[in-house]
């Protein structure tokens, strides 16, 4: 039994934002208690004046290099990092080695998540055979094992006819395909967004059209097929039209984006700053003000971070060679909360993006709402706290981060999962082992 | 004017004095280069380290040449020669060097922003030789020297640069010393090569190679780069020639007294006519000379010297 009281109850998919009390049981939410907190509770209490409660953040967009690659990071660091930055459910991404294209690995990721994870790890399969484009991966097995969805991500489907058969195989069944939109044709090798910065630096460009063309593609793929489609990582301009566009068509079609798209442009490459190189990369401003509003007007569904750690070396060296990725599962909720200034997004928003919204996109059952019944996911956010990221407070394995030193404003007081308390600031609370 | 920069990485950063300060040293290296002994002891005991990942044979010599002329010692390392192909990252590279004592590493590579990579973590300077397509420094001043020593200033010139301007580290250079000394400038190629960004220099920016050339003081020819372009930027060597090669005709339209520039090597017939290119109007054999020279003034400069010896 756990009590959280006297907190902002902020529940979207209940329609609820008011102070009360939640208790939580057996790995379930009870009830929602108004008034009075319970004066005798058997159980640890959360005092939570002050702060928010919402549903478990969910990031439906991580890289926990495991298996094959746990010298950059693994399930248990990844989560833990997931956990300090507020995160009771993330999704992992395919890219691994052996690729997520078996139900072993599907196993194995979920297994070691529940014997290692401080959260809940859904892994996300291939869409195609060792992401290499050419055959479908066995869906039916891998959902099966336990896949949420389906993402060749890292790089994107670029036989247009397979892309078809596949968002048209699947539909029946209802799994979802998340799209990595990118014409890799068009990207042609470039290093960086290009626009003003690229072509001082002299960096070979990522044309924005890159990303726009795949967008518009893929959409037009979904309608052919009247099949459902996510875009990942959004970052340009016309990316959040073209989503926008398929709504009003009553498409279902729905796209997410990532905390450094709205928070840098392609400016932070100055001095060739590899921390800042990522696939999309960091676009323009008037890019940055479209996703803003993609935002505020409810085009964008969620905000997930494309969490995707990388060792010193690969990043130590020329811009060119460096690694593509950030880390993000720590910065991921503060940058987010900065939305909420000038008050044009509002904070029942927010949650929706960052929880209510992917739990969603991926049908993830009982996660994303805080109603009775709902799993034990909770997030107690201090909104208020201003902290400064600085290299010790990175519980991943690695350090790519162009955040590093940064003040921020806001971060997790703590994270329940399933009742269970894995990450804990607050005074007097421990967390549970 | 005091000298206090370790390294010499671009010129995004230079002022215009400090060029001029640059260009004052090279003269009086220059002097140096009509003696019988084309030699100094300035740079007794110094080691320079010239680290070419990037195939370059003029721009090597150069500096070789640069270096013993002022009595350094001058070491060439390029990457056909060393454990880069055993696939050494490029930092570990420069330690290992490094730990050898240089004092000056001459760096090119084929990555933007490499020697200023470098420069924040290895401790001797650096003197940037090219990096990618951001900037050959070297390049970008002694093109300035070259003009000044025949036209007698920049400001107020037209000076048309030709080419693949978007690969070239020449032009980013050069948009920093002669657009910093006044002139103006035309960017003039191929649409696909001439990113329409670079009139955030103040360049103007065209297609129409008579438009650049007409009433210019200076033409700067690129080479085009056919072994860095992957896909194809243009039809054909045929169609660019049509377009963009400097010929008779239109050279005519150019001032009177214009004169031709190329940071070589030249292709013939491609970029530049063969006639034109050993023409009188044709400094490309000046721009070596001062080459040298500019490289003498910067090795001097970064080594602690502040006049030269007589």
């Amino acid at each position: 039994m756990l009590l959280i009281k006297g907190g902002r109850v902020i529940d979207p998919a209940s329609g609820r934002d008011e102070i009360g009390h939640l208790v939580l049981e057996d790995g379930k939410v009870r009830e929602f208690l108004t008034g009075e907190a319970p004066a005798r509770f058997q159980g640890k209490v959360i005092s939570a004046v002050g702060k928010w409660v919402v549903p478990g953040l969910i990031d439906m967009h991580v890289h926990l290099r495991d298996p094959g690659y746990e010298w950059k990071e693994d399930i248990s660091t990844g989560t833990r990092a997931a956990a300090a930055g507020g995160f009771t459910s993330v999704a992992c991404m395919a890219n691994t080695n052996p690729v997520n294209d078996s139900p072993e690995v599907t196993r194995h990721i979920i297994e070691k998540a529940h014997r290692e994870g401080y959260a809940n790890v859904f892994p996300v399969a291939a869409v195609t055979r060792g992401l290499e484009g050419k055959e479908m991966a066995d869906f039916s097995e891998l959902a099966d094992a336990g896949a949420v969805a389906f993402s060749d991500d890292g790089k994107p489907v670029e036989n247009s006819l397979l892309l078809r058969r596949a968002m048209e195989y699947v539909r029946p069944f209802g799994y979802l395909i998340l799209s990595h939109a990118e014409d890799s044709v068009l990207a042609g090798g470039g290093a960086a967004h290009e626009g003003w910065t690229a072509r001082k630096l002299g960096i070979p460009g990522i044309p924005s059209v890159a990303e726009e063309v795949a967008i518009a593609r893929d959409i037009l793929i979904a309608r052919q097929v009247g099949g459902k489609l996510h875009i990942q990582h959004i970052s340009t301009r016309m990316g959040v039209d073209l989503l926008r566009m398929a709504r009003r068509a009553g498409l279902d079609v729905t796209g997410e984006t990532a905390p450094q798209y709205f928070t840098l442009t392609d400016a932070a490459l100055e001095g060739y700053d590899t921390n800042a190189k990522m696939n999309p990369p960091l676009r323009g401003e008037e890019d940055r003000m479209a996703i803003l509003e993609g935002i505020q007007d409810g085009t964008i569904d969620a905000i997930a971070c494309d969490h995707a750690p990388h060792e010193a070396y690969v990043k130590k060296c020329e811009f060119a060679a460096a690694a593509n990725g950030i880390i993000g599962l720590q910065t991921s909720l503060p940058l987010s909360l900065s939305l909420l200034a000038g008050g044009k997004v509002a904070p029942a928003r927010l949650v929706e993006l960052l929880s209510a919204g992917p739990a969603r996109i991926l049908c993830l059952r009982g996660k994303g709402t805080l109603a009775a019944g709902a799993d034990a996911d909770v997030t107690v956010i201090d909104p208020e706290v201003e902290w400064e990221f600085g290299p010790s407070d990175v519980l991943s394995k690695s350090m790519n981060s162009p955040f590093l030193g940064w003040k921020m404003r806001g971060r997790a007081a703590a994270t329940i999962c399933g009742g269970r308390i894995r990450h804990v600031t607050i005074a007097g609370v421990t967390a549970d082992a | 004017m005091e000298w206090h920069r370790r390294n010499v990485l671009g010129l995004s950063d230079f002022h215009p004095e400090e060029m001029e300060f640059v260009i004052d040293t090279a003269r009086s290296m220059e002097e140096v280069l009509t003696r019988d002994i084309k030699k100094v002891p300035a740079l007794r005991g110094k080691t320079v380290v010239n680290l070419f990942f990037e195939a370059s044979t003029r721009t090597r010599t150069s500096f070789e040449i640069a270096g013993k002329r002022l009595s350094a010692d001058v070491v060439n390392f390029s990457s056909g020669t060393s454990s880069v192909t055993k696939g050494e990252t490029l930092l570990d590279t420069a330690r290992n060097i490094e730990a050898m004592k240089p004092n000056i590493l001459v760096v090119r590579h084929s990555a933007s922003g490499a020697a200023l990579f470098l420069s924040r973590h290895v401790s001797c300077s650096i003197i940037n030789a090219g990096d990618g397509a951001n900037e050959h420094p070297t390049q970008g001043l002694l093109d300035l020297y070259t003009i000044l020593k025949v036209k007698g200033k920049i400001a107020g010139l037209k000076i048309a640069i030709v080419g693949d301007i978007l690969h070239s580290r020449v032009v980013r250079s050069d948009l920093h010393s002669l657009g910093r000394m006044g002139a103006k400038l035309w960017l003039c190629g191929p649409a696909p090569l001439v990113p329409r960004e670079m009139e955030r220099t103040g360049a103007v920016v065209t297609s129409d190679i008579r438009e650049a050339v007409r009433g210019a003081d200076v033409i700067i020819m690129l080479r085009i780069q056919l072994e860095r372009q992957k896909t194809a930027y243009f039809p054909s060597l045929r169609e660019y020639s049509r377009r963009f090669g400097l010929n008779r005709d239109v050279f005519s339209l150019a001032k009177d007294d214009a004169v031709i520039m190329h940071p070589g090597p030249i292709n013939r017939g491609v970029e530049l006519s063969d006639e034109l290119a050993d023409c009188e109007h044709s400094l490309v054999l000046r721009q070596v000379e001062s080459g040298v020279a500019v490289r003498m003034a910067l090795l001097y400069l970064l080594a602690g010297g502040s006049h030269v010896a007589h």
